[in-house]
């Protein structure tokens, strides 16, 4: 019997047993999942992205056959077209052979919609990752069997913990390189778990995978692999949780005020956490001034309830002066409002981070002035912060925002929408950096002014091990750091008490 | 706080709809958000009308972002006068419908040295009758923002582009020089001349949109279902011949057959599909294990690799 008789013929015998299948049609009970890939084009990136869309059916005849005109024949020894030609959609990087930039790509299953990011795994690559994973759920890691973890792995995972990543996928790729070698895929799972441990960590998926024959990507390896009994990279994803501000106080960032006629004044905006139901008592931000929630008005239903992520208009009990850029807010659970805040930020452009430059900082629909004074800059090789007095293009650093009026957050450890903005360039209007909100800061040469100082002097290497640590570093400015001799330390401390 | 479902919707007495699936609601969320955000910060948006079922999407969205008030833009539409009749139709009567503004314009080429897609071959026309044409309109009405309905799905050169994509005052698109875009904070600051091209259904698929179409109960052209006309045969192609301008050449024969459009333009570079798609359902399960993309009937996409980028390069949608 030939290959295909086979299947018809088994295909027979479940069709007796089984309800003839509907067809894929869709009612999705869930949000499209949000993913970003990260690895270099030696790991095998382009072909596990080229994977996956290939056997969820993504691509389709004509965009293969374009690809098999394009690449002149070039193909993979399995007659399949060359993946990274269907990803890299820009001329120019067609004809230098590099990605440059992110691409999103579309995928499904019955089960989910999939949005992912594709970033480079090399030039640019904190740029483009911090991009990319700025709207992630998840982030797939990948690593060639062979070569187990690197440093970028190490350095990805850091950009991606950052970011607010919560759920990790280590993808161990070119497996069948390896024989199928089941203690080097536990070894290598092993490590990165241990590293995304130490990284704060806990959902971690490791998977062996081929994606060149498509094994334990969105079909089993089952008949090569029959000692890995996990999940594939489809499925995993497909049960991944998709973040929800929910459970935090209710944000409405006010993007438009709705005027349509004398009668009616509504605040237009997307829920940036929480829930709001009419009856609610909100107060608006930065004004402080209190209202109630009397509607929630969509076009073609009246809400009894909106939730994070719902765009709608909302119509208070009272005439308030409200305007774009303002906060609506739960008036029991308030973001943080003030002229000084902690963040990190990702310098994005080729002129870094200036200190002491007028930004302008947009935080949801919020825009205003900020002067940024870096701090310490990340070190993604050892995970050290170092003292830095600017930052340039692709370094993550930890900097200090010092605003002319009133700015409004969240920590973005609660809030990644809230607790997240950007820094544009005035001369340029370029976005210059991606950031994330960490603390409150006390206003400059307030509480600290009036509060007592201590003077230590300590031997420098235990001064250096000290000022390394993240509790110094994020707080380096309010400190004085002179490097005398042991005898001049001496001389002004016995000067202190006399 | 006291639990509260995210479905829990009173329904408006008037309409029979069930609620959206979480998937298209997420969509429509994020469009909505980016209507509002473009219409808040630019000073002269517009909205690119077309004419097709991802523009009618777009219109949709619209009406709902700016609800209970009007959509408070202009609808621009390129005619380049070779449109299919049903189409100027069908946007008459959404604009009369829906209370809008519309700015329809012709290149005035056109007409003057009689630029036809006959005449002047796929490239040639489009350059000068769309291409050509939005700029002129663009910059007549000194927009500073427009609204698109491209999606990234649909072509290997739109998967980078931004939401927020920035133009020069010549209108041109420089994907080496994109500005980075970080969580969904647009950055919509631009000088004088310059513009944004604003792609509300950036992240939409296909799908999604015949999805939509379908659960929002959203009128559409009727040449997107499945019926007999009349067609001839042409590079590949099934044209639609009804249009007295469409000249047969030797060897070709109206006939008739049933059809219908995945998408539509220019009646003389939109080849038809086989089909016996009549309602939302069967486009759907057609759609659903379609084996060739969209823009597969389009004739301007064939001309070279990277067509597509180049065309944006120089301004076209």
């Amino acid at each position: 019997m030939t290959a295909p008789a086979l299947a018809n013929a088994a295909l027979d015998e479940t069709a007796v047993a089984l309800p003839s299948q509907e067809p894929a049609r869709v009612a999705r009970d869930s949000r499209p999942l949000r993913l970003i890939t990260c690895g270099s084009v030696d790991d095998g990136k382009s072909t596990l992205i080229g994977r996956l869309l290939w056997d969820t059916k993504a691509v389709k005849e004509d965009q293969a056959a374009s690809l098999q005109r394009d690449s002149k024949g070039k193909q993979n020894d399995l007659g399949l077209p060359d993946f990274a030609l269907l990803l890299d959609g820009l001329q120019a990087e067609r004809e230098q052979g590099i990605t440059i930039d992110v691409a999103y790509r579309y995928f499904s299953t019955d089960k989910r919609s999939f949005i992912v990011a594709d970033t480079p795994g090399h030039e640019q690559y904190t740029r483009n990752m911090a991009t990319g994973a700025s709207t992630a759920d998840l982030a797939v890691l990948l690593v060639d069997a062979r070569v187990g973890l690197l440093e970028q792995t190490r350095r990805h995972a850091t950009i991606a913990t950052l970011m607010g990543i919560k759920q990790f996928v280590l993808a161990v790729n070119k497996i069948d390189l390896t024989d199928y070698d089941r203690s080097r895929f536990e070894q290598i799972s092993h490590e990165f778990k241990e590293l995304a441990l130490s990284l704060g960590v806990r959902q971690v998926t490791a998977i062996p995978v081929s994606a060149l024959k498509g094994e334990n990507v969105v079909y089993d390896g089952r008949a090569s692999m029959p000692w890995y009994e996990g999940p594939t990279l489809i499925e995993v994803l497909e049960l991944a949780t998709t973040r929800s501000a929910q459970t935090v106080g209710f944000r409405l960032p006010v993007q438009r005020v709705s005027r349509p006629g004398e009668s009616f004044r509504g605040y237009q905006g997307t829920v940036a956490g929480g829930s709001v139901k009419p009856g609610d008592s909100v107060v608006i931000l930065p004004s402080g001034m209190v209202a109630n929630v009397t509607k929630i008005v969509t076009f073609d239903l009246v809400r009894n309830a909106a939730v994070a992520g719902d765009a709608i208009t909302l119509v208070l009990d009272r005439q308030v002066d409200v305007s774009r850029g303002d906060m609506i807010a739960a008036i029991d659970s308030q973001p943080m409002t003030g002229l000084a805040f902690d963040a990190q930020l990702v310098a994005l452009q080729a002129e870094g981070i200036q200190p002491g430059k007028r930004y302008w900082l947009k935080s949801g629909s919020r825009r205003q002035r900020v002067q940024v004074q870096p701090i310490s800059q990340l070190d993604l090789k050892s995970g050290k912060w170092n003292h830095a007095d600017e930052l340039p293009m692709n370094a993550i650093g930890k900097v200090h925002l010092a605003f002319d009026e009133q700015a409004i957050f969240d920590a973005y450890e609660q809030n990644r929408t809230t607790g997240a903005f950007i820094l544009i360039d005035p001369d340029t209007n370029n976005t210059v950096a991606g950031g994330m909100i960490t603390a409150k800061r006390a206003a400059i040469g307030g509480i600290h002014t009036e509060d007592s100082r201590v003077i230590l002097s300590l031997p420098a290497d235990l001064a250096d091990q000290l000022m390394a640590t993240e509790i110094f570093a994020n707080r380096r400015e309010d400190a004085e750091v002179r490097r005398v001799t042991a005898a001049k330390a001496i001389e002004i401390v016995d000067a202190i008490d006399e | 706080m006291p639990h509260i479902h995210p479905e829990t919707e009173l329904h408006n007495p008037q309409s029979t709809k069930p609620p959206l699936d979480p998937h298209l609601k997420a969509l429509e969320n994020e469009a909505i958000h980016i209507f509002r955000e473009v219409a808040a910060e630019f000073e002269r948006p517009v909205m690119l009308y077309s004419i097709g079922k991802d523009s009618s999407v777009l219109l949709h969205l619209a009406r709902k972002a700016f609800y209970p008030g009007r959509v408070p833009f202009p609808l621009l539409h390129v005619d380049t006068g070779w449109k299919f009749r049903e189409m100027i139709a069908f946007r008459d009567e959404m604009v009369e419908k829906y209370d809008l503004d519309l700015v329809a314009h012709t290149n005035p080429r056109g007409a003057a040295e009689n630029v036809t897609p006959f005449s002047h071959g796929s490239a040639l026309y489009t350059d000068i009758m769309k291409t050509e044409a939005l700029r002129q309109a663009l910059d007549a009405g000194q927009y500073d923002a427009a609204f698109g309905g491209a999606r990234r799905d649909e072509e290997a050169s739109r998967a980078k582009e931004r939401i927020y994509s920035f133009r020069t005052p010549d209108h041109r698109w420089d994907p080496r020089n994109q500005r980075p875009e970080l969580w969904n904070v647009y950055n919509g600051m631009i000088r004088k001349g310059e513009s944004v091209r604003a792609f509300p259904l950036s992240n939409w698929t296909e799908v999604d949109i015949w999805r939509y179409i379908q659960a929002e109960e959203i009128p559409i052209v009727p040449l997107y279902f499945a019926k007999k006309r009349p067609i001839v045969e042409r590079d590949g192609m099934m044209i639609l011949a009804e249009d007295p301008r469409l000249e047969l050449l030797p060897g070709e024969a109206k006939r008739e057959e049933v059809i219908r459009f995945r998408t539509l333009g220019c009646f003389p570079l939109t080849g038809a599909i086989r089909s016996n798609a009549t309602t939302l359902d069967d486009i759907i399960s057609e759609l659903e294990t379609a084996t060739v993309s969209e823009r597969q009937g389009r004739a301007i996409d064939r001309d070279q690799a990277g067509s597509m980028e180049k065309k944006k390069r120089e301004g076209y949608f």
